[in-house]
C-alpha cells in the first residue's frame, strides 16, 4: 500500500484518527509519519519487520551479511529477507537462527514456542527415541527372562504407540 | 459465475447474529498458518511447485472430516467478479484473489470451504486454515480450526521447528501460527472520541486492530477487527484467553460509552441514529462507504433500543449485499456502472421497508 501523503513510498504506519466524528485511517511511510510527528519507535509492534531491519541496518554495508551465508536449502539471503520481509523456506529458520532468534524475541517477547506441537516434528523424533529405548529394555528383560518386567514394558510400548498414532516418519518431497 | 448455493449459508453462517455478544461482535475468526516441510515458502514458489502443493493438500484434505465435502475454488480459473465475490464474503484474502494489482492470481491459488471451516492454499503460507463464527466465540472457533489442523497434520509433513514452532513465511506469524480476530462495532467509543485511547491501549498490551477486510484495510462503518499481534512464546489457549479478556474489556468500554452518551446527550444520539435511518430509508443514490457509516448509526440505534423494527441479521446481510461486486451481480450491471449508487439506495430502502413491515 502506498503512503497516502507522498504517494511515493510504501506505507508502514497505519494511523487511525477521528476527524469530524469520522474514523480516518492514514497510511503513512516512515518519513511522512515522522513529519506528522507520529512516534514511529512506539509503533515497534506495528511494523515489526521494519524495525528489525532498522536494527540490522549495520549490515547494509555488506560486512555483517557477508558473515552469514545464504540459506543452504533455498539460497535466500538476509538481504532478500530485508527487502521482502519474508523468509525463503523453512530451513531459513535454521540458516539464520542467530539473527532470527533475536528478531523473534523483539517481535514476540520470546523465541520459544510453547503451544501445540506437531507430531511428525522433532518431537516425533523424540518419541522414536523413547520407543527405541523401550524396545531395548524389552529385549534385555526378555534375555534376562524377567517376564514380569517384559510384560510391563510391552504395555508401556503399547500405550506409547497409541499416543503417537500413525503420524510419524513421513518423507518430505 | 460461482454457485454459492454449493456452500452452506452461502459461506455466511457467521452473519446470522446468533452468537454471543452479537449486538456488538459481528464475528470471530481464527486462522492457523501452516507450511509444508522441505518446500520453499509462497513468495519463492514457482507454478509447478504451487500446483504440486495444491494437489498434495487437496488430497490430504479430502481424507479429513473437516474438509471431506469441501467446495474447492481454483482462483485462477475464476474471473475477476467471482474472485471479488469471494473476497467480499471474507472467504479469501485480497492477495490470494489477485485483487491487489501485480502479479494477479498466481497458479495453484485455491480456497476450500466446508461449513464454517476453510483453507486458503498457496497464499503467503502454503496453508491458511480458518474458521469463522457468529459473535464472540473464540474457543469454539479455535476448536474447529484446531481439529482441521490435527487432521491435516496426520497426513501432511508440516514445517515445524522444536524451538520456533510452526514455521511461516513471515516471522510475525511463527510459533502457533495463530491469528484470532474479533470483528466488533464500536460507534460509542468513536462518538465519545475514546477510541484512539482504547486502540493505543490495545497496542500496548500486544494486540492490534485492522479494518473490515483484514490486513491493510480501512476502518469503515466503525467496525474494528481486534486480534493478537504476537504468535510465539504463548500457547494457543493463552493467546485466546488474553484476546478474549481484552475484547470483553473493550465491550465494557463501549457499553459504558453508550450509557454516557444516552445520559449526557440523548437528543444528539437519537438525532444521529434517526438521521442515519432517515437517510437510508429515503436516499436515492448512495456510495458503499456512506452506506456503511449510516448502517453503523442504525446498528447503534438497534443496540440502544431506539430502533425496534430492524433486525441485526438484516443489517449484517446489508454489509455483504451492498458491496460493489455483490450489488452489481445481483443487479446484472458492471461493478463500475455509475448506476450502482442508485441501485444500492433502492436495495437498502427495500430491506428497511421489508423489515419495518415485518416487525411493525
Amino acid at each position: 500500500m502506498q503512503c497516502t501523503q507522498c504517494h511515493e513510498r510504501e506505507a508502514v504506519i497505519h494511523l487511525t484518527q477521528i476527524a469530524n466524528e469520522q474514523v480516518q485511517t492514514l497510511h503513512l511511510c516512515e518519513k511522512c509519519a515522522a513529519e506528522k510527528g507520529v512516534e514511529t519507535s512506539s509503533n515497534l509492534g506495528k511494523t515489526p519487520i521494519g524495525s528489525f531491519l532498522a536494527t540490522m541496518a549495520v549490515g547494509e554495508t555488506g560486512t555483517e551479511d557477508a558473515v552469514i551465508p545464504a540459506c543452504t536449502a533455498c539460497g535466500a539471503t538476509l538481504v532478500d529477507f530485508r527487502e521482502l520481509g519474508r523468509l525463503g523456506c523453512p530451513h531459513c529458520y535454521t540458516s539464520f537462527q542467530e539473527p532470527l532468534r533475536e528478531l523473534l524475541r523483539r517481535l514476540h517477547g520470546s523465541s520459544r514456542h510453547v503451544g501445540k506441537r506437531y507430531r511428525a516434528s522433532p518431537e516425533g523424533a523424540e518419541a522414536a527415541l523413547v520407543e527405541q529405548e523401550l524396545r531395548e529394555q524389552l529385549r534385555r528383560a526378555v534375555a534376562a527372562e524377567n517376564f514380569e518386567l517384559a510384560a510391563e514394558i510391552r504395555d508401556r510400548l503399547k500405550v506409547h504407540e497409541e499416543n503417537q498414532g500413525t503420524g510419524r516418519g513421513r518423507s518430505v518431497s | 459465475m460461482i454457485d454459492f448455493s454449493l456452500l452452506a449459508d452461502g459461506g455466511m453462517g457467521w452473519l446470522d447474529a446468533s452468537g454471543p455478544q452479537s449486538h456488538l461482535v459481528l464475528s470471530t475468526r481464527v486462522r492457523l498458518a501452516r507450511n509444508l516441510a522441505g518446500r520453499v515458502f509462497g513468495t519463492r514458489t514457482t507454478s509447478p511447485i504451487r500446483l504440486e502443493i495444491l494437489s498434495q493438500v487437496e488430497a490430504a484434505a479430502r481424507e479429513t472430516g473437516s474438509l471431506r465435502q469441501a467446495t474447492l475454488f481454483r482462483l485462477e480459473q475464476l474471473d475477476k467478479i467471482d474472485r471479488s465475490l469471494l473476497h467480499e464474503r471474507h472467504l479469501v484474502s485480497k492477495e490470494l484473489a489477485g485483487l491487489d494489482g501485480d502479479p494477479g492470481v498466481r497458479p495453484g491459488s485455491a480456497l476450500m470451504v466446508q461449513g464454517q471451516v476453510g483453507a486458503m492454499l498457496n497464499e503467503e503460507d502454503h496453508l491458511r486454515l480458518q474458521a469463522l463464527r457468529s459473535g464472540l466465540a473464540l474457543e469454539a472457533t479455535y476448536q474447529e480450526v484446531d481439529r482441521l489442523d490435527s487432521e491435516l497434520g496426520q497426513r501432511l509433513p508440516f514445517a515445524f521447528h522444536p524451538e520456533f514452532g510452526y514455521l511461516t513465511s513471515c516471522p510475525t506469524n511463527v510459533g502457533t501460527g495463530l491469528r484470532a480476530s474479533v470483528l466488533i462495532h464500536l460507534p460509542g467509543l468513536v462518538l465519545t472520541k475514546e477510541i484512539s485511547k482504547v486502540l493505543q491501549g490495545l497496542a500496548q498490551v500486544g494486540l492490534t486492530y485492522r479494518g473490515l477486510y483484514g490486513e491493510g484495510s480501512e476502518v469503515v462503518g466503525n467496525f474494528f477487527q481486534l486480534s493478537n499481534q504476537t504468535t510465539l512464546g504463548k500457547s494457543e489457549q493463552e493467546l485466546l484467553d488474553y484476546l478474549g479478556k481484552m475484547v470483553q474489556q473493550v465491550i465494557e468500554y463501549e457499553e459504558e460509552a453508550r450509557r454516557v452518551l444516552l445520559r449526557d446527550v440523548p437528543a444528539i444520539v437519537e438525532d444521529r441514529v434517526w438521521r442515519a435511518y432517515g437517510l437510508l430509508r429515503y436516499a436515492r443514490t448512495i456510495s458503499f462507504d456512506e452506506t456503511m457509516n449510516l448502517l453503523s448509526g442504525i446498528r447503534l440505534g438497534v443496540g440502544l433500543g431506539l430502533i425496534k423494527n430492524v433486525g441485526m441479521y438484516a443489517l449484517n446481510k446489508l454489509l455483504i449485499y451492498t458491496q460493489p461486486t455483490h450489488l452489481a451481480v445481483a443487479e446484472g450491471i458492471a461493478p463500475d456502472d455509475p448506476e450502482l449508487g442508485v441501485r444500492r439506495a433502492r436495495e437498502v430502502r427495500k430491506v428497511l421497508e421489508d423489515e419495518a413491515g415485518r416487525r411493525g
